[in-house]
């Protein structure tokens, strides 16, 4: 049977969905697709990440080789300039004319730009296209300031990426308040508040007349009220449907623009169909991406003829980080629907504002809005979705979790819910991939692509692969390697009872093979943990991992750094010279440490015994900033200088890093001590956080910064010196014999069932009757301490690892620098083969 | 350097002692203006390139030692990727593989040699 020709207009995220849900089913279509850009689909929804680190490719959304595997017909930069639907003929803009059998539309939408005088002018831009996007990056290096035209969600994204490209940024917004279409007045203000600390300028309510010359600057803004002078401006005022070619081609189109398609997203002429951002649906467009994968899958199904599954809308909730600040949107945020009542909970300190819209009888949830914090939004989402019925008192939804928030548990949940709202994932279907075999996360986002556009319901998919495995009773390999089928927590307990010290022996008697990099450096710590031998003696220097190898931190280019302890943050103006001194004889590039230390980078492996002798012999000790261990105490001046201190801060910090210093642990250390409830040291931040009161001091556990920044809690108040340390170390020696391998202690808090109360109980109330144990464990790891850099220049078989060759002793040639800011840095990789030259010219 | 035995394009090469391994860890060595990495597993000598292709830094010989699935292994200490002990291929990525050479223990279990072909 001869092949019938199928036509798409269009390679954006909605057209390449299609292709890809057409290649997952037998079909009988040669398959021809203009694509207007230069670069073939790629991720729109995440276009402001071009300007923080994304490149092109990182960006696309295209298999490579995808088309000529699929055998795709595949036409860049060309667009279709006209369709002849009598003759079913289209004509590209290069010439090239396509008889069709079936066309799609996915040609998708373009930039509003309002028609004000001016607004063609030279530096007026806008934001669609990786070419818009080059182009704003050129012109930006030229200018100061930068105003974005529109505050709805893509301005906001826009005002983002012109912060990222180092402009001050002001962002103008003709109604009276910021993203108007999701937030109510209340939410927008809110937003508008966080984004103004942020130092993006918001001017609502704001009609601009016209752009003319500026005075100071490229340009001027002029309002009906006021004026505002910018270098670049930035449109974003809403998308129009890109449907200029089905209305010459006689298609009907909707009064504001957009093809009208019925269920079956079929046009005007049934063999021609549209789909994403050019379609209007009951007189609807759907600016977003997860309907227009909506409509692609339901097209390939009816072009495939394997089902007659009708386009039904969709929901036009949304969840999104806008320059930090979460936002969340869901249903009918303005409470139009008659009848709705709302409750709100505000926190103007923190700068968080969550509103319920519910029914009149208080049963369902019709919406929210969600600004600042949005943990509530896929719970949320759901019980709107499906209509769960709400807890008696709707509000506890929406409330801090320390009141006592209701759980909405995965079991709850019907099959036909969706968690995946991009790619239409139902909790069915997760568990139709569980049961087939999908047993983690990976596994499980590859087989249903769930979580894997915006990753927004990432968490709901792990509670439901949770819960699954759980009520299918599918054993969860916790297995820490394959060498051995035993837990950290179940190895930590096997060592210290059975009292073993070396991995062999530990391999023997209950692991199989040689070890890995896995097993070997959590068997490493563990006997740190428990008998805290020489790290680099040689039956355990095999098992260290890349930084405590050599006692220091691994840089990119094969050097190290080096962090010396400085107790508390505290350091006397001589020791500040001998790192000076250290750091200009090596030539080490100095960087000061968030952590209140002193990191000298670019040591060569042969050089740092050398550099170490001369920090010992000032009396300096290792900062183990290359172990899974204790760090850094960091400390404010606290009552010895400051006005408002009320305990000395720095005193205890000293107190506390040199006691647990070189403290070995499932992951690192942080702690900080501050004077006053001020809290200048950050120690709600750290894994103990230290915190002075009139009376005494307030301890705070498992904090965290980094990448999932989590508070810590109060865990006890008003202690004295000598309760508050015996806590500390029962807490800490708890943490490591339960917590995972590289699993901080917020994780580990978060998985603990009993949660704070349960851990307040075994450490305050010894409630396992560990206490004493505990204590005497942490004593004889204090009285075992050693400089393990003290220890290993004095000792000649540990130096001769620091050799740069066995059999030479000339450094590796190929570690060269380039100097930067009056100190050396490594060559970037077009830098490379210059540095390489020069250096051996030099030598 | 000790050039102990050549025939038509091999040559074996005296590197280091035994003893200069510390078992279950590898040193860095030089053989004809290339780095090596040599490695004492405890139950063989193994040579590979010390270049690792992922960092583009000289930093394999300083990996931890262990098997996947039986295959012994280097893991490099930068990225984490695993090198092939016997063949040198990237367990990671199969288009991926750095030099591998043959190794022998001479002078009654005290020496490491290392063969090098030349052209």
């Amino acid at each position: 049977m001869e092949k019938l020709q199928l036509l798409i207009v269009g390679n954006g995220m909605v057209g390449q969905r299609l292709l890809e849900e057409l290649s997952r089913m037998p079909h009988a279509y040669n398959i021809t697709v203009f694509c207007e850009e230069s670069r073939a689909a790629y991720d729109r929804v995440h276009l402001s990440s071009y300007f923080s680190g994304a490149s092109a490719d990182e960006l696309s959304l295209v298999a490579p080789e995808f088309f000529e595997q699929n055998g795709i017909h595949f036409l860049r930069e060309e667009a279709v300039q006209s369709i002849d639907c009598l003759r079913k003929t289209a004509f590209g803009t290069r010439g090239t004319i396509i008889k069709y059998d079936t066309l799609v539309l996915a040609t998708g939408s373009y930039p509003f730009v309002p028609p004000i005088p001016g607004h063609d002018r030279v530096g007026c831009h806008v934001y669609r296209t990786l070419d818009d996007l080059d182009a704003i990056r050129r012109d930006a290096a030229n200018c100061r300031t930068g105003v974005v035209i529109g505050g709805g969600l893509l301005g906001l994204e826009a005002a983002k990426a012109l912060s990222d490209l180092g402009l001050q940024t002001h962002v103008v917004e003709f109604a009276p308040q910021l993203m108007a279409v999701q937030l109510d007045e209340q939410g927008g203000a809110i937003l508008r508040k966080k984004i103004a600390a942020l130092g993006v300028q918001v001017h609502t309510g704001k009609s601009t007349q016209k752009i003319i010359d500026g005075d100071q600057q490229r340009h001027k803004l002029v309002f009906a009220d006021g004026e505002l002078e910018a270098d670049l401006i930035l449109f974003s005022a809403g998308i129009r449907p890109r449907d200029a070619v089905a209305r010459d081609a006689g298609l009907a189109v909707g009064e504001r623009g957009g093809v009208i398609v019925n269920d079956l997203l079929q046009t005007s002429d049934p063999d021609i169909y549209a789909i994403g951002e050019v379609a209007l649906w009951q007189n609807k467009i759907f600016g977003l991406v997860a309907p227009g994968y909506d409509m692609a899958r339901k097209l390939a199904a009816h072009l495939c003829q394997q089902s007659g599954e009708a386009f039904t809308g969709a929901d036009m909730s949304t969840k999104l980080k806008l320059m930090g600040v979460e936002v969340g949107s869901i249903g009918d945020a303005q409470a139009r629907s008659p009848g709705a009542r709302t409750c709100v909970y505000e926190d103007g300190v923190k700068g968080v504002y969550k509103k319920l819209i519910v029914s009149d009888d208080c049963k369902t949830l019709l919406g929210a809005v969600l600004v600042g914090d949005t943990s509530d939004y896929d719970s949320l989402l759901q019980y709107m979705l499906n209509a769960l019925p709400l807890p008696e008192s709707p509000s506890s939804l929406i409330l801090p979790s320390l009141e006592g928030k209701p759980m909405l548990g995965m079991d709850a949940l019907p099959g036909t819910a969706q968690i995946c709202s991009c790619n239409n994932v139902s909790k069915a279907g997760l568990c139709q991939a569980i049961t087939s075999g999908c047993t983690t996360i990976g596994a499980l986002k590859k087989e249903t692509r769930a979580a894997s556009t915006c990753g927004g319901c990432a968490s709901l998919v792990k509670q439901v692969l949770e819960s699954e495995l759980k009520r299918q009773g599918i054993a969860v390999n916790d297995h820490i390697c394959e060498h051995f089928a035993y837990t950290r927590q179940g190895l930590y307990h096997l060592v210290r009872i059975n009292k073993i010290r070396t991995f062999n022996e530990l391999l023997q008697q209950h692991g199989k093979g040689h070890g890995c990099e896995i097993c070997k450096p959590a068997a490493a710590s563990i006997f740190a943990s428990c008998w805290n031998d020489f790290v680099l003696d040689p039956k355990l220097v095999g098992l260290q991992d890349t930084n405590d190898n050599f006692l220091a931190n691994l840089q990119k280019d094969g050097s190290y750094s080096v962090v010396p302890r400085i107790p508390g943050g505290e350091i006397t103006p001589q020791k500040l010279e001998v790192l000076a001194k250290v750091a200009q004889q090596y030539d080490l590039y100095t960087k000061i440490t968030g952590g209140q230390r002193i990191d000298l980078f670019g040591a060569r492996v042969d050089q740092l015994p050398m550099i170490w002798r001369d920090l010992v012999d000032a009396g300096f000790e290792s900062g183990h900033a290359y172990g899974k261990a204790l760090r850094t105490v960091k400390s404010c001046v606290g009552s010895s200088w400051c006005r408002y201190g009320v305990q000395d801060s720095v005193g205890m910090a000293i107190y506390v890093e040199e006691r647990y210093r070189g403290l070995r642990s499932p992951h690192k250390l942080k702690m900080a001590v501050s004077g006053c409830t001020r809290e200048c040291a950050e120690a709600q931040s750290k894994d103990v956080g230290i915190i002075a009161t009139e009376k005494g001091w307030n301890l705070y556990v498992c904090g965290n910064g980094g990448m999932r920044p989590r508070h810590a809690e109060l865990f006890a108040s008003d202690l004295d010196d000598k309760t508050l340390i015996r806590y500390i170390d029962r807490f800490l020696m708890f943490y490591i014999a339960t917590a995972d391998r590289l699993q901080r202690t917020s994780v580990w808090r978060d998985n603990m069932e009993g949660g704070l109360a349960y851990l307040q109980d075994v450490v305050i109330n010894d409630a396992l009757g560990l206490s004493v144990e505990l204590e005497s464990q942490m004593q004889s790891l204090v009285d075992t301490y050693a400089c393990e850099w003290k220890r290993t220049i004095d000792d000649l078989e540990a130096l001769k690892r620091f050799r740069p060759f066995v059999n030479d002793d000339l450094p590796d040639e190929q570690i060269v620098y380039v100097r930067e800011r009056g100190q050396k840095r490594p060559p970037r990789a077009e830098e490379k083969a210059l540095a390489l030259i020069e250096h051996e010219e030099l030598v | 350097m000790l050039i102990l035995e050549r025939s038509t394009n091999t040559t074996w090469h005296d590197v280091c002692a035994m003893d200069d391994i510390i078992v279950g860890t590898g040193v860095a060595a030089r053989l004809n203006g290339e780095q090596l990495a040599v490695f004492n597993t405890g139950s063989g000598v193994f040579a590979i390139g010390n270049f690792d292709p992922f960092s583009g830094a000289n930093v394999l010989a300083r990996g931890l030692l262990g098997d996947i699935a039986g295959v012994l292994v280097v893991a490099s200490p930068v990225y984490k990727q695993h090198f092939c002990l016997k063949t040198g291929q990237c367990l990671e990525d199969p288009e991926i593989s750095v030099p591998a050479y043959e190794t022998r223990i001479c002078d009654q279990s005290k020496r490491i040699q290392i063969r090098v072909d030349s052209v």
